[in-house]
């Protein structure tokens, strides 16, 4: 099965996604497809008329080669904009064909009655239950009701290091199309045929269900503005033109019908009007190449506008876990003392804290791993209640009973004090010290006696600072999220360099500063897994849930990173950014190149008003690129139009380049690139195609 | 040649009007916010006694619906009192000269023309209107068309400002306030000032004297400076005279001029002011001014370099032909390209005598849709309306759902301000070419070839611009053109209005999001030239050609040695 993951190495202009995308754009000539897009819908309606009109001349004995050309070109326009949004279709579309066969092809062992039937994946309902062993794939989406495995999930993330997913907990939710490597599982499913999320990437990445983004409908309005007003300005151009008509001048010679439409064809913006919804598609397709599976094409735009981004410490700021980082040990106790116990109680710790002190002892104090089972000993793990983990090594060869514990400061109080012994002062001291600098202390004790601290710290992701520095500078702000006190999140939140942080943070706490800086006109960002997150990821503009996340997570959501990196955002934001830059850098475009086709085409057609030999009117003095005459002019213009669609479909498929900066910059960039290009360009283009088609005498 | 007097004199209009705007400007707000201010106490009572005599309740806030209606309402009452005080006017008082009944094309236009503060006129103000109409009627609406424009962009700066709210003030305080507050105590100060000049202001007859030679001619009267201090104030422009500010005792010296100069672009420029002030936005508002005096001082320079630049055909510069002797060159075109630009539509020289170029520059200002400086209340909204477009287009180039001043602009926004944008236009080049199609169109034309193609495209970007001045040379008072400028008239005023007003209504339900370093900012020189640029190319793709065929043909063909 092909990864997800290679499909972003594949190649932008693969020979066989070509030869589909050009098949596609003859396909969607047909005109209910067509009239989906106004712009290019009045380029094929004007293409039809000039083609009837080209017919009907025909048939009265005229013709002419002028005309069938810009006839040509017509069309030309109506499929180069079709073959844009086909390329970026089949593009999606090969990627996704590989997704179909593994949904079609699967079978599942479902249980019915206590017995396994074998039926195909396709027919599995909300609620069956089904069995998956080593090798098989899991059917359909559902959550794991008994058992564990672990799971390749490769198909979906291109991650090859297996994962754990296990009955009850965060860990329950498996995906359909990943493949189970080891033991059994019985899994409930929780999604009707249509709905998985393998069926929601294909019809994402195929562009099946795309529904016109807030800004592209917006986009769509002043696109459709311009239209009107180009139909206007070549209406009146006609009436205008006849008030000069002289006794030897026939308007209708000099502005025919086909004339007419190409003038209104080269002035509609047909670049992005052309290139619009390939955009889109492309904008997706990105997003599903950084593993992110959106809900929404809106959610994508949103993700550009966010202006304030929450962010779970554990995991996204920081490594998964805290790590042991010293020993400090109570006053006239040896260090190695300390050391020892810490160990001895964490052996079989398995959590990333339990394990780290375990690696700290061996380094610093040469301790190794002791064989458990012949020290006799009894781990009692973390409880809820007691808050402690520790261990009790029963006596050997005259030892004492050794009880060690170690928990929170708190926690250790209590219990040496219920016992009778004293929490002194200085290692209270010792814990405000480390408390202080935004690491967690940790006491230990053996037999009631306060043995010292080990110091945990967060180690903070590396470049995670200049993550942030990015984010600031695009004008998003950093919250932190954590459930520690205050004093050590404000550590690690200038460690990280996140903007604020809340500290001893409930869901309602999140909730509420997500609801409190909406109510003041920001648009939110949150990244979450756990269900606890649910009520914020669904109340945030742009909730993205992490693929290893609950199903509750994943629901409230409105993207799903299939990766699980939270840092992932970042990525989200600059594609939706690089969305709506790449729609207005090309509407700019589109709109500055008519100053150029004004001067091609207006002198073209009106050079006959007061001239003396019909083409040395006063008006050819705005042929100021002196094309060679009006007809190599209007052609020229044409082409140009055209071929500038073409040129421009890798621009559309990859978005314009995007920097993290400031909005001035970005702003004088592209207003630079595309509006000072835009003007320039096509008088360039333009004039070379003119020179190209009067040498190898084309009219 | 041009002398450094009438360069001294131009640079200081300029800076007059800078250093005036400002501080009206923040009068200005404070009246409209409904403070209190220095002339409280002068007209509080009168204030309160109109709210009660036509039972107003101030404090009652309308939504956008009810606004409207009310405007509307406002409006259409206007138009039928004026067209009904016309028609029977031979019948009125104060009818000295015993003008006959106006015939109903002609009223139908200019009572369209005066409630939609165009002042269009075919009419001819001495020889057509009595006393009583004149005052009771377009007196009136000079001040109550003006007060409705600041109106409307009332109830936008109320849409932009905000949180999250549905109501938008109340048409009939604001309208009050407008006029007792502002308008009228401007008023009365210009008049005071014109009549100190030799402004007419009376209520006798016309006199025939015996010129010296002999031949007889009617010196006409009335209450003058009254309506011209309004006229110019509250950018109307119509005249009471048919030559307008050209006519010595509407304008006898070269202060009156300069009085009535400065009041075309005065409260257009300080209402600039009063939005920056009201929104809270006083570098935002210097930009908008920024981008209104460029295009203003371009427009003014390609007039004088073309009006002093050899006519070929006279082999002369700086010709005089339809210009006062009085005012010369530089102030003839200072007034032409300053009623253009801002919607008044006044004159004191004849713009059909203009050299092409200057012709196109008034009609450039006037088809981009009234909006340096524009007129009162709508030369700003409109100009906000292009703001929104750039500041979409813009807004998607850095990357964010495109906000201005903290709202969205959506696709609400963007429709309706292309609707508004595109009525006038439509106006403008369908209206002249179904003119140029039709016998009833071509007939009225007194030039030929280009000359008189301007004549018919000036008439309509006049019409939907609601500027009101004309090119002269067309025969304007004809059933055909009499209700098509009317149409056209119309559409230019409530074809925007009213979509300002839809505009409004949405922008008022969405929050205000604060700025970010990802924000577009609206205060910087990057956005005043991209303002600039939107406005010139949105301008340029729909005039262009149609401009190309007049005034750009006349001046090549004048280069050719051929005149129309």
């Amino acid at each position: 099965m092909v990864s997800v993951k290679s499909r972003s190495k594949r190649k932008m202009f693969d020979k066989t996604i070509i030869k589909q995308a050009i098949i596609d754009s003859f396909k969607k000539l047909n005109p209910k497809h067509l009239f989906k897009n106004p712009v290019m819908f009045l380029v094929a309606v004007g293409a039809s008329l000039s083609t009837f009109f080209i017919i009907k001349n025909i048939f009265i004995g005229h013709y002419s080669g002028f005309t069938f050309q810009i006839i040509i070109w017509l069309w030309f326009t109506v499929l180069f904009a079709n073959f844009a949004e086909a390329l970026a279709e089949s593009r999606g579309k090969a990627q996704s064909d590989n997704l179909r066969k593994t949904r079609t092809q699967t079978t599942a062992r479902k249980l019915v009655d206590k017995s396994e039937v074998i039926v195909p994946a396709i027919d599995l309902r909300i609620n069956d239950i089904v069995v998956c062993e080593a090798g098989d794939i899991i059917p359909s989406d559902g959550e794991v009701v008994e058992g564990a495995a672990s799971i390749d999930e490769s198909a979906l993330t291109g991650e090859s290091a297996p994962v754990i997913r296990e009955s009850g907990g965060d860990r329950s939710v498996v995906t359909g199309g990943t493949r189970v490597i080891s033991d059994k599982i019985i899994i409930r499913i929780t999604s009707d045929p249509g709905g998985t999320y393998l069926d929601k990437m294909i019809s994402l990445v195929e562009g099946a269900k795309r529904k016109k983004t807030p800004n592209e409908i917006a986009l769509s309005t002043l696109i459709a503005g311009f239209n009107i007003i180009f139909i206007l300005v070549i209406i009146t151009i006609r009436v205008f033109i006849e008030y000069y008509q002289t006794a030897d001048v026939n308007v209708s010679q000099i502005v025919p019908v086909p004339v007419l439409v190409s003038l209104l064809v080269c002035l509609i913006p047909t670049t992005i009007g052309g290139l619009l919804s390939a955009i889109g598609i492309s904008g997706m397709d990105r997003l599903l190449s950084h593993n992110v599976i959106a809900m929404s094409g809106r959610a994508v735009e949103a993700a550009g506008d966010i202006d304030v981004l929450l962010l779970d410490k554990t995991g996204t700021i920081t490594l998964g876990g805290r790590m042991a980082s010293s020993f400090i040990p109570e006053k006239g106790v040896p260090i190695e003392n300390l050391a020892d116990a810490a160990q001895l109680s964490s052996l079989s710790d398995e959590t990333p804290e339990g394990r780290s002190i375990v690696v700290l002892a061996k380094e610093k104090f040469g301790l190794r791993g002791r064989d458990i089972t012949k020290l006799d000993a009894h781990f009692i793990p973390f409880s809820a209640q007691t808050r402690m983990s520790g261990v009790d090594i029963h006596p050997q060869n005259n030892e004492i009973k050794r009880i060690i514990r170690k928990g929170s400061a708190d926690a250790i109080k209590k219990y040496v004090e219920e016992n009778g012994e004293k929490f002194s002062a200085g290692v209270q001291e010792i814990v405000n010290y480390i408390s202080k600098a935004g690491s967690t202390p940790l006491v230990v004790s053996e037999n009631n006696i306060v043995l010292g601290v080990i110091e945990l710290k967060d180690i903070v992701k590396g470049g995670i600072k200049e993550r942030f520095a990015q984010l600031r500078r695009m004008g998003i702000k950093t919250v932190m999220i954590t459930g520690d006190n205050p004093l050590t999140a404000t550590a690690i939140a200038a460690e990280a360099g996140v903007d604020d942080f809340i500290a001893e943070a409930k869901p309602e706490d999140k909730l509420r500063r997500i609801r409190d800086e909406q109510a003041s006109g920001k648009m939110i960002g949150m990244i979450g897994d756990g269900t606890n997150d649910a009520p914020a990821l669904a109340q945030a503009d742009v909730g993205i849930a992490m693929n290893s996340g609950t199903q509750a997570a994943r629901e409230a959501g409105n993207m799903i990173d299939l990766d699980s990196n939270p840092t992932k955002l970042i990525e989200v934001v600059e594609i939706g950014k690089q969305l709506l830059m790449t729609r207005g850098a090309l509407t700019t475009f589109s709109i500055a190149n008519d100053v150029a086709k004004y001067f091609a085409i207006l002198p073209a057609i009106s050079t006959f008003i007061f001239a003396k030999h019909l083409t040395d009117g006063p008006l050819s003095v705005l042929n100021i690129m002196g094309l060679a005459t009006p007809q190599s002019a209007i052609l020229s213009a044409v082409i140009f139009n055209a071929l500038i669609i073409v040129a421009l479909i890798p621009l559309a498929l990859k978005g314009i380049k995007y920097r993290p900066e400031g909005a001035a910059s970005v702003l004088k960039r592209n207003i630079l690139i595309y509006g000072a290009g835009g003007l320039a360009a096509p008088f360039i283009g333009i004039k070379l195609i003119d020179l190209f088609i009067t040498a190898v005498k084309l009219v | 040649m041009i002398t450094i007097n009438e360069i001294i004199q131009a640079i200081f209009y300029i800076i007059a009007l800078i250093a005036i705007a400002p501080v009206l400007g923040g009068f200005i707000a404070k009246v409209l916010n409904g403070e209190s201010n220095f002339l409280t106490p002068v007209f509080v009572v009168l204030e309160k006694t109109i709210y009660k005599f036509s039972k107003i309740d101030p404090s009652e806030e309308m939504d956008w619906k009810l606004y409207t209606y009310a405007l509307l309402t406002f409006n259409f009452f206007g138009i039928l009192i004026l067209v009904l005080l016309q028609l029977f006017q031979a019948y009125l008082p104060f009818n000295p000269q015993g003008l006959p009944n106006v015939e109903i094309t002609l009223a139908l236009n200019t009572a369209v023309s005066f409630v939609t503060n165009t002042n269009w006129q075919s009419y001819a103000g001495e020889t057509t209107l009595g006393y009583f109409t004149q005052m009771i009627g377009l007196t009136v609406q000079n001040f109550v068309s003006a007060a409705t424009g600041v109106a409307v962009l009332l109830v936008l700066i109320r849409a932009l400002k905000t949180r999250k709210g549905n109501t938008l003030g109340n048409f009939w305080v604001d309208l009050t306030r407008t006029i007792l507050y502002i308008l009228l105590p401007l008023s009365i100060i210009w008049a005071v000032l014109l009549v100190s000049q030799g402004v007419v202001q009376s209520f006798s007859s016309y006199k025939e004297i015996t010129m010296l030679e002999g031949g007889k001619q009617i010196i006409p009267f009335g209450p003058a400076a009254s309506q011209i201090a309004i006229k110019q104030i509250g950018t109307n422009g119509g005249g009471f005279f048919n030559v307008n500010s050209a006519f010595p005792f509407e304008n006898p010296t070269p202060f009156s001029n300069f009085l009535e100069l400065l009041a075309i672009l005065l409260l257009p420029a300080s209402l600039v002011f009063a939005f920056g002030n009201l929104i809270g936005a006083k570098k935002h508002a210097w930009i908008i001014f920024g981008v209104m005096l460029f295009l203003f001082v371009s427009g003014l320079t390609v007039s004088i370099i073309s009006e002093y630049s050899t006519n070929n055909v006279f082999n002369q510069s700086g010709l005089m032909e339809g210009k006062e002797t009085r005012f010369g060159i530089v102030n003839s075109v200072l007034w032409s390209t300053a009623t253009t630009a801002a919607s008044n539509g006044s004159v004191n020289a004849m713009h059909s005598s203009l050299s092409p170029l200057s012709g196109l520059i008034t009609m450039f200002n006037m088809e981009i849709g009234e909006i340096i400086f524009g007129g009162v209340g709508c030369g700003l909204y409109g100009m906000l309306l292009f703001i929104f477009l750039t500041v979409f287009i813009a807004g998607l180039m850095v990357g964010r759902t495109p906000e201005y001043l903290g709202k969205k602009i959506e696709s609400h926004e963007v429709k309706w301000s292309i609707v508004a944008i595109l009525l006038p236009s439509a106006v403008i080049l369908l209206f002249s070419a179904i003119a140029m199609k039709t016998n009833a169109g071509l007939s009225s034309l007194a030039n030929a070839g280009p000359h008189g193609y301007s004549e018919v495209l000036y008439a309509f970007s006049s019409a939907a611009g609601n500027n009101g001045s004309a090119f002269a040379g067309l025969n304007a008072n004809t059933a055909f053109y009499n209700l098509m400028i009317a149409l056209g008239m119309l559409i230019g005023r409530f074809g925007v209005l009213i979509p300002v007003m839809i505009i409004s209504g949405g922008l008022v339900k969405k929050n205000v999001a604060p700025a970010s370093a990802g924000t577009l900012s609206t205060d910087n020189f990057l956005f005043a030239i991209l303002l600039t640029g939107v406005i010139i190319i949105v301008g340029a793709l729909t005039f262009f050609p149609a401009l190309s065929f007049g005034p750009i043909l006349e001046h090549l063909l004048m280069g050719e040695g051929l005149t129309f």
